[in-house]
């Protein structure tokens, strides 16, 4: 299929790349823009691990046509730090909470974690839980990363009361 | 020695020091990983279960531009491989499983690999095929190997691996029994399901020699099997180095290496290119060995009194196709079998077939899940038939420390007996079932929710698990100018945090601060050798090698300290006085900085007991190891350890050796309401109570059981590949669904006991396994109190738990 041009932005910085109609934006971030902390994890929109912000909005890389995001905002894991070594509050928490093991879950359970603490700042265990069921892992069971998005959730309280 | 190393990390909380690269998604996988010029190899796999080769037609796939190799059996040496050595990489003459490979190419894009893979005309001739090991072991059965790995003629499917134990009397332990109960159970195929799929890169260099990035978690049997492939193929005296990328998970399915790697280096040879190989999840789960599944008869008896007097234990397994190192998981069957609770009279056999299913490899827990499901399960029917309470039961049995069980295991710590108390504390044993007790009479009958109790033990390896002639790991700790703990361990961080525990083990062990310590990756050309990440060994045999260089390091820091410290400490003495000339040092005889036994080497500083809090009376440990370097004659703190586990390789044939160095013990209780209109069972409380022997860190620790009740829930309740006539019907997660976040949305609380072991690093016992051990035993023996059903075939689905209620209503 022909390659169209696309404008985009991704983590606040503007991209201007060509993409053909069928390509998957999981694709153009890890091989044409090289951001590889966007996972795939099924291809299929099961696991989450893809998990990226379109506009704010949590979605599957792996199912989105890139091209559907002409003149959007793309945040990835990548756009989440503010330095070299520091770590965003929701990051943070995951590293103290335990919320990380084997890491390749993590990405995508950030971002989803970092939608909903966008959407609704103070959420309770379940509704933490129903927003990560869209992300799997293997590793931890959950608790430690449901802990990690309920601090998160504390620290982001404390930094903008 | 001056000291034994003090826990000031070992214990605590801290955060894993892998944690913030992975968070920001800094960490490379194997499938972020690329190489100058690399191509993508694709497999074609077979479209049939048992099939004869006819012809493969691959011109067409050759023709198509972008492809650099297409390579069957035809066109490459014979590679062999696996357990029994009875796999090959490419299929030639006939295939025996839907996802043998019968061809593979490498092109410029992914996309293009693919493309020419479906390109490859095979031409089968079906063959009759055998998918149920019991029939597969009927005479007249369609043979899935014609001949053995040498050649020599098979007559059967039965596999000549066998197992076997037989202690006591078992005629006299029937004799003595007045409750007898037998049970037939069994467990299904299940996926590992690593969030990161398989994958690897191989490399030849100028000299052709190969380097391979490949997801495992044996990088030096992989290096051994590699190094025969090498020689097959005409290479030999060649080396192949393994380097361990970032893992997205293990879980047992990186202990054999597999065909897609040996493809990966046929086509990376044939190219003269880096060749990349990386799983889709549906080649995952469709063409990655699963776990094992196991049919189970267990009988067991007690006296009036409630003691046991007798086990008998039979398991089936279906191998498929091919043998990894899976089919040893009776070795580890064996260790419920004879040694969860006091038995005195055991028989235990364990028989493999061989099928045309897919074929298995090994998964956390090693056989010890499938075996407890049946013997924990199996007890509860007997502690119904004696009229006991199941808890009493099993605290009446209970192991101790002290006892040789009848394998020959020689149980030096052992808190079973505290784990059970602390699920029946956790849950109210015995004072919430009298007030659930009431709750059930209300909906007994009708088809409300009930609510019932279940435990269930285990018994696991936690001082390694001798199933190699080496059973050893080996470290390296190299120090620099600037006290960096530079470790190259051949052991791999998989997600289970191996690297943490080693981290803080380090700091204790050295006296230095974590941040000083720099674990390399694994790597077969930097690292010693290492047996493997399994048998929940990682931080057992890690942290024990550890603590031996680490004590080569301290003893070669003290011996130059005793010579030179108290000049250096003069010297530093002086430059404080000649900064400020109006300092008085306090009275202190610098004798004493040439006595080790007054060192204490801790967070990066060497200090001498008793002495005043003076700055120069500091010596950093920088400062100490410049002092050993620039100087004539100088030297480098390299040092080396190699830790073999004081345990024995059994004696299969009769199922006797105290394989483990130490012995892990633990209980899970939980509490369900089952759904007597759906069949749906709901978690409403779990506990699990483990001895660890001691907690090394405790997030970690917390992490590792959290993740293994994880699996033990989706065992329990969910997980199961479907396969029919060989074919897996379920290769994706809409239809293999491991928990999610919400399904373990239950309370859970867990407790660990710790009981010091004397072979234990800072005496904790291994933890990567034991959590998933006893889950779903646990929950079917709730079930079972809940709702009077005895549910005897994994996964517990409403269905299945339907149906066993419609059946016992009609009786």
């Amino acid at each position: 299929m022909k390659r169209q041009e696309l404008e985009f932005s991704v983590n606040g910085a503007p991209v201007q790349t060509w993409a053909a109609p069928d390509q998957r934006l999981v694709d153009l971030l890890r091989d044409t823009l090289g951001l590889t902390g966007t996972k795939e994890g099924c291809g299929e929109g099961e696991c989450g691990a893809c998990t990226v912000l379109v506009d704010g909005l949590a979605v599957n890389a792996c199912l989105y046509p890139c091209l559907e995001v002409a003149g959007k905002e793309v945040t990835t894991v990548e756009g989440l730090a503010t330095g070299a070594g520091q770590l965003s509050v929701i990051q943070r928490a995951f590293v103290d909470q335990g919320g990380v093991q084997c890491g390749y879950c993590t990405p995508g359970m950030v971002l989803s974690a970092k939608a909903l603490l966008d959407e609704n700042p103070s959420p309770d265990e379940r509704q933490i839980r129903e927003a990560l069921v869209g992300n799997l892992c293997r590793c931890t069971g959950y608790t430690q990363i449901v802990a990690a998005v309920r601090a998160a959730a504390a620290d982001l309280e404390v930094d903008h009361g | 020695m001056a000291e034994q190393p003090r826990s000031r990390y070992i214990g605590s909380a801290a955060p894993r020091p892998d944690g913030p690269d992975k968070a920001a998604g800094r960490t490379r996988y194997i499938h972020d990983m690329s190489r100058p010029g690399m191509l993508y190899g694709k497999v074609k796999f077979s479209e049939h279960a048992h099939a004869r080769i006819v012809d493969i037609d691959t011109s067409a796939a050759e023709r198509l531009p972008g492809v650099r190799a297409v390579i069957t059996a035809r066109n490459t040496p014979e590679v062999r491989f696996g357990f029994l050595r009875d796999n090959m990489v490419l299929k030639g003459d006939k295939v025996r499983q839907f996802r043998d490979e019968v061809a593979a190419v490498a092109a410029t894009d992914p996309d293009i690999a693919a493309e020419a893979v479906e390109l490859i005309r095979v031409e089968y001739e079906p063959l009759p095929g055998v998918f149920d090991p019991v029939e597969a072991m009927a005479d007249g059965a369609p043979l899935v190997h014609d001949t053995d790995p040498r050649g020599r003629p098979l007559t059967s499917n039965r596999m000549e691996l066998s197992y076997s134990h037989n202690s006591g009397d078992l005629a006299a332990g029937r004799a003595a029994s007045a409750h007898v109960v037998q049970g037939d159970f069994s467990t299904p195929v299940i996926q590992q399901s690593c969030m990161g799929t398989a994958g690897c890169i191989a490399e030849f260099d100028g000299q052709q020699n190969l380097t391979i990035w490949a997801k495992t978690q044996i990088p030096f049997l992989a290096q051994r099997d590699f190094n025969q492939a090498l020689a097959a193929m005409g290479l030999r005296g060649k080396n192949a180095r393994v380097v361990v990328p970032a893992l997205g998970g293990g879980f047992g399915s990186g202990l054999d290496t597999h065909a897609y790697e040996y493809i990966a280096i046929l086509l990376a040879h044939r190219t003269g290119a880096a060749v990349k190989v990386v799983y889709s999840r549906e080649e995952e789960f469709a063409c990655l060995s699963p776990r094992q599944s196991a049919r189970t008869r267990v009988v067991q008896g007690c006296d009036a009194g409630g003691r046991l007097t007798f086990r008998e234990v039979e398991v089936l397994q279906d191998n498929g196709a091919y043998t990894s190192w899976g089919a040893t998981f009776p070795t580890v069957m064996l260790i419920p079998a004879t040694s969860l609770y006091r038995v005195p009279n055991i028989s235990f056999t364990a028989t493999l077939a061989y099928t045309n299913n897919t074929y298995c490899q090994a998964m956390r827990g090693y056989g010890n899940p499938e075996v407890t499901w049946a013997i924990e399960s199996n007890l509860d029917e007997l502690a119904e038939a004696a009229g006991m309470d199941p808890l009493e039961l099993r605290l009446r049995n209970v192991n101790e420390p002290g006892e040789t069980t009848p394998m020959g295991l020689k149980v030096t710590t052992c808190g079973l007996k505290e784990c059970l108390e602390g699920v029946g504390e956790g849950l109210g044993w015995g004072e919430q079932e009298k007030e659930t007790n009431n709750k059930k009479q209300i909906t007994k009958n009708g088809f409300g929710k009930s609510r019932g109790f279940g435990v269930a033990s285990l018994v696991h390896v936690g001082g390694s698990g001798r199933i190699y002639r080496s059973d050893a790991s080996g470290i390296i700790l190299k120090l620099d100018d600037f006290a960096n703990v530079n470790v190259s361990y051949g052991g791999v961080e998989m997600g289970q945090g191996l690297h943490s525990v080693l981290t803080l083990g380090l700091a204790d062990a050295l006296g230095v601060r974590p941040e000083q310590v720099h674990i390399n990756r694994s790597d077969t050309a930097t690292c010693p050798w290492d047996v493997g990440t399994h048998a929940s060994r990682g931080a057992f045999v890690a942290l024990n090698a550890a603590l031996m260089a680490a004590e080569k390091v301290r003893d070669r820091i003290f011996a130059f300290a005793r010579e030179n410290l108290p000049g250096m400490l003069a010297k530093q003495l002086r430059k404080a006085q000649k900064k400020d000339p109006d300092y008085r040092a306090p009275e202190f005889d610098l004798a004493a900085a040439a006595d080790p036994d007054r060192y204490r080497l801790q967070d990066g500083a060497l200090r001498l007991d008793g002495a005043p809090d003076e700055p120069w009376l500091t010596m950093e440990l920088g400062s100490l190891l410049r002092a050993m370097h620039f100087r004539q004659g100088g030297e480098m703190l390299t040092v080396e350890a190699f830790y073999d586990p004081p345990n024995e390789l059994p004696n299969w044939a009769v199922g006797r050796g105290n394989m483990s160095a130490t012995y892990a013990y633990g209980t899970q209780g939980v509490e369900v309401e089952v759904d007597q209109e759906t069949g749906e069972v709901k978690i409403l409380n779990l506990v699990a109570v483990h001895d660890v022997g001691k907690v090394l860190n405790q997030q970690t620790l917390e992490g590792q059981t959290y993740g293994a009740l994880a699996q033990g829930l989706g065992y329990a309740l969910h997980e199961e590949v479907l396969m029919e006539g060989g074919r897996i019907l379920n290769p994706s997660f809409r239809d293999y669904k491991i928990p999610t976040a919400v399904e373990m949305g239950f309370p859970i609380k867990l407790e660990f006991i710790e009981t010091d072991d004397p072979a234990g690093p800072f005496g904790a016992k291994g933890v990567g396994e034991p959590g998933l051990v006893p889950t779903a035993p646990a929950i079917a023996n709730a079930i079972y109190d809940a709702v009077g059903v005895r549910i005897r075939h994994l996964p517990i689905t409403p269905e299945k738990v339907l149906a066993a209620l419609d059946a016992k209503n009609e009786a």
